[in-house]
């Protein structure tokens, strides 16, 4: 089940929450009112050079005081504030949800490429494991998640998000079924500039996890797509793989189709099948995984679970269902329905 | 007192009715259980070890061996067997010998480890019309790729990777060598993993030539007899494997009577003939991770770093950081053998005693290396005691990149698990050299009970990775979620990394 949709533009013009919101809306079937939420790239213009870390907090008290007190040794707050949201009838309330703007200190990292990465990441997994009452869901830079159980509409009303503009927005509508729908539950899920929305069930969710375990991240949020944030920061940030081999490593050539392919591309898919083969995603699953310059959409190996793309100007879309796509944009350029594990990547201009 | 008398083990009869007197079961009982005496056939008991090679050969099906029941006044604590050890020893004055594996009534962890299936979310996947990949490379992986993009955009691979074995299924042969095992007994096996597309191990008895023709699929051990090794045998290898310990007898070496040195064991094995053929328990140039490193890389030097290197221990409290270490060592597979693996002879007290179970072993053998960040640049090869499709699944599932069967492949060549095999009078003509025997066992034949016993459990595998929603064994390697535990308890549970069933 589940119902997701996204839209990036790749000349970088914004656009506000409110047609996203109805399109997630018409696919409320795929969803039980349990989870709902939004991402959006380019949020937070004015503080674009900080990382925008959302929090839930289950009060202002002691967890708190203690995310306080772990940000202020690491960094710098520049800002930090509740996140303005509007109460709603059906949606109830279960956590606060805060944020902070906040520039990490990269000479407390030495020996790292990318100190402030590290930073960022290792606080996340410090705050979500070590901190009751804490959970940072949200922690890239100029970018934004907004979700809580409830349905699509409550959620966006909730939070507003009408009143964002961003130039990538993801949307999930959120059916669970392995895990009680909760706050932390709802998708995107997102580490650093990854935010990831996933339709389906990731089987190999065990691997996955422990591989990812011994690389320092700490799955808390019981679900199966936390890992897939994960592992994009792994394979593409920590080691530098392009992201249609990224892809590749989530979603591989079956061996047969590998032994056909000519030389060089033989040898490279089978260095990622065999490096990575803790990465390969099994189970029935449609993911699109954003971060700043673009967005990536792809399903399993034997697509289990539906994906359309399309494309309209510099808009490309990518969601569960059609219809959807065409509540936020009637005219479109080009509609197609990708192949099983092939990558649908949506850049922007640079 | 002569303590030298104990009951017989099995009940022997034969319904003369039915006999037609063609003394078949005299022919083929090594031990000397029957003889025509006149018009009947007389049955000494006492000889029979349970072997059923006269139940199998008997054309009127005649016999019938039964558990002789106890006629000692039962007792909780001094069981037949204990009181039966101690009778034995009190006589001999000697360690006892025994042959394949543990034989005490310890609970079994796999009959307690569930798997998991799909039902609505999460569909199944039907192996009949789906692709399912068993395909496993046991070998070095790199920890990341190094990539360069070229002026015309494509990605140039700069990462060269490692030797490694490829295998179709995730099921391989453990290392039986010639001497254990007859030479007809090694050529079913290494044909039937010459079809199946997987290896066998060659035990540390050398490569007989007739194994030659099946070289590429076969591993070559290096034990710390050294018998049988020259840089010849390590090129013929497709891989090479280093026994540190063995899971029948943790801590001790091996031991081949002189009597068993017939010309050609002795000429594949390297050794003068009719001398005993003796493994000391340490390999005498290792005694510390450091000098295991030595070794690896000087078979790697010595075959041009065209070999993966495996090193083989049993399964022990401490397996974890041990198999850490020679992760280290620059080996490309941990082999960890448990402690039902199963053996030609042992003596006793280690077989039933000594190690511990296969399954804890594999779960915190990969757990230490994941907390290190290792587990995934070295495989885990699992073996002792594997009885089926299940626990290579379940084993797999706990974090094994592969296994190794022993015990199960001979019985698919016809072994009755009597457990005589140190007396070398195998009736099935695997674990025995005598000549009369040994022609009891047809490679043209047997290499395909052997084949197909592979290729079953691999269906069996694909079945139940589908069930479980996972198309690729990659997905179902180390992944506990699939599992469930069923009445263990929960210090165990904690080891293995399981929830309970119902969870
Ligand atoms: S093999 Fe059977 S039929 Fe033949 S002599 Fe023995 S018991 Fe009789
Ligand atoms: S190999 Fe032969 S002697 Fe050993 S247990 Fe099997 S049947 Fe008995």
């Amino acid at each position: 089940m589940c119902g997701i949709i996204s839209v990036v533009d790749r000349s970088r013009s914004g656009m506000d929450g409110s047609s996203i919101k109805n399109a997630l809306s018409l696919m409320d079937e795929r969803g039980s009112g349990e989870g709902a939420g939004y991402a959006a790239y380019g949020v937070y213009p004015d503080f674009a050079d900080y990382y925008a870390i959302h929090l839930f907090f289950n009060n202002l008290v002691e967890p708190k005081g203690a995310v306080d007190e772990i940000l202020r040794a690491w960094g710098k707050i520049e800002h930090e504030e509740e996140i303005p949201t509007v109460e709603q009838p059906d949606l109830r309330r279960t956590r606060i949800p805060w944020r902070y703007f906040f520039k990490p200190d990269p000479t407390l990292m030495p020996g790292s490429d990318t100190p402030e990465e590290d930073i960022i990441m290792m606080l996340v997994m410090k705050i979500n494991t070590s901190i009751q009452g804490a959970l940072v869901f949200s922690s890239g830079k100029n970018i934004g998640v907004f979700k809580a159980s409830g349905w699509p509409e409550a959620v966006a009303d909730f939070y507003q998000i009408d009143q964002y503009e961003g130039y990538i927005w993801l949307a999930h509508n959120r059916y669970p079924t392995n895990t009680p729908g909760w706050w932390g539950g709802a998708h995107p899920f997102n580490l650093l500039d990854w935010s990831v929305i996933h339709n389906g069930e990731i089987t190999s969710y065990g691997t996955n996890r422990r591989y990812i375990e011994s690389f320092g991240y700490r799955c808390t949020m019981f679900t199966d797509t936390e890992v897939v944030a994960y592992l994009c920061d792994l394979l593409s940030r920590r080691h530098g793989l392009p992201r249609e081999l990224m892809v590749r490593a989530f979603a591989p050539p079956f061996w047969d189709e590998i032994d056909r392919m000519k030389k060089p591309e033989m040898e490279l898919n089978h260095a990622i099948r065999q490096t990575y083969g803790s990465a390969l995603m099994n189970g029935p699953f449609a993911i699109v995984v954003a971060t700043a310059d673009g967005i990536v959409g792809f399903t399993d190996r034997i697509k289990l679970r539906p994906l359309i793309a399309a494309e309209a100007g510099d808009r490309l879309y990518i969601a569960s269902e059609e219809a959807a796509i065409r509540r936020m944009e009637s005219s479109l350029d080009h509609v197609w329905m990708p192949q099983a594990g092939e990558p649908v990547i949506g850049r922007v201009q640079s | 007192m002569n303590p030298g008398s104990v009951p017989a083990k099995f009940k022997v009869r034969i319904d003369a009715d039915q006999c037609m007197l063609c003394e078949r079961c005299v022919e083929n009982c090594p031990y000397g259980t029957y003889r025509r005496e006149g018009e009947h056939i007389s049955v000494d008991s006492r000889r029979c070890v349970a072997c059923h090679r006269c139940v199998a050969m008997c054309p009127r099906d005649s016999i019938t061996i039964e558990e002789k029941p106890v006629d000692y006044r039962s007792h909780p604590l001094w069981t037949r067997e204990s009181r039966e050890a101690i009778y034995n020893q009190a006589r001999t004055g000697r360690i006892v010998l025994a042959g394949m594996g543990n034989a005490s009534d310890l609970p079994i962890i796999f009959d307690r480890l569930l798997l998991d299936a799909c039902q609505v979310t999460n569909p199944s996947i039907d192996p009949l019309r789906e692709p399912m990949e068993l395909r496993t490379y046991i070998g070095k992986k790199p920890r990341k790729l190094d990539l360069r993009k070229k002026r015309n955009g494509d990605i140039e691979l700069k990462t060269r990777l490692h030797p490694n074995l490829r295998l179709n299924t995730p099921i391989m042969i453990g290392h039986m060598s010639y001497g254990a095992i007859s030479l007809n007994a090694q050529l079913s096996m290494a044909r039937a993993v010459a079809s199946e597309g997987t290896f066998m191990g060659t035990g540390e008895g050398g490569l007989h030539p007739a194994l030659r023709e099946f070289q590429d699929n076969m591993i070559v051990q290096v034990a710390s007899g050294r018998f049988g090794v020259d840089i010849d045998y390590l090129e013929r290898g497709a891989a090479i494997e280093i026994k540190i310990g063995q899971g029948a007898k943790p801590g001790i070496g091996g031991h081949l009577p002189g009597e068993k040195i017939d010309p050609d064991i002795s000429q594949t094995r390297m050794i003068p003939e009719r001398s005993d053929a003796i493994s000391p328990a340490p390999h005498h140039d290792i005694y510390s991770i450091e000098d295991l490193k030595q070794l690896v890389h000087s078979l790697k030097e010595a075959t041009e770093w065209k070999k993966p290197v495996f090193v083989k221990i049993a399964a022990v409290h401490n397996v974890a950081a041990i198999a850490s270490g020679i992760a280290r060592s620059s080996a490309d597979a941990v082999v960890i053998d448990g402690f039902r693996g199963g053996t030609g002879a042992a003596p006793r007290v280690f077989r039933d005693h000594v190690g511990i179970p296969i399954e804890a072993a594999i779960a915190a053998v990969d757990q230490k290396l994941r907390s290190q960040g290792i587990r995934n640049e070295v495989s885990i090869i699992a073996s002792g005691g594997i009885r089926d499709a299940a626990e290579v699944t379940k084993a797999i599932a706990l974090g094994a990149d592969a296994i190794y069967i022993g015990t199960a492949a001979l019985i698919a060549m016809g072994c009755r698990v009597c457990g005589t095999c140190y007396r070398g009078l195998c009736p099935w003509g695997i674990a025995t050299q005598n000549s009369s025997l040994t022609r009891r066992l047809n490679p043209d034949v047997e290499w395909q009970h052997v084949a197909n016993l592979i290729r079953g459990w691999t269906l069996e595998i694909s079945e139940l990775m589908g069930a479980a929603g996972i198309n690729s064994i990659e997905s179902l390697r180390g992944n506990r979620d699939r599992l469930r535990g069923y009445l263990l308890d929960e210090a165990m549970m904690n080891i293995l990394d399981v929830q309970p069933v119902g969870a």
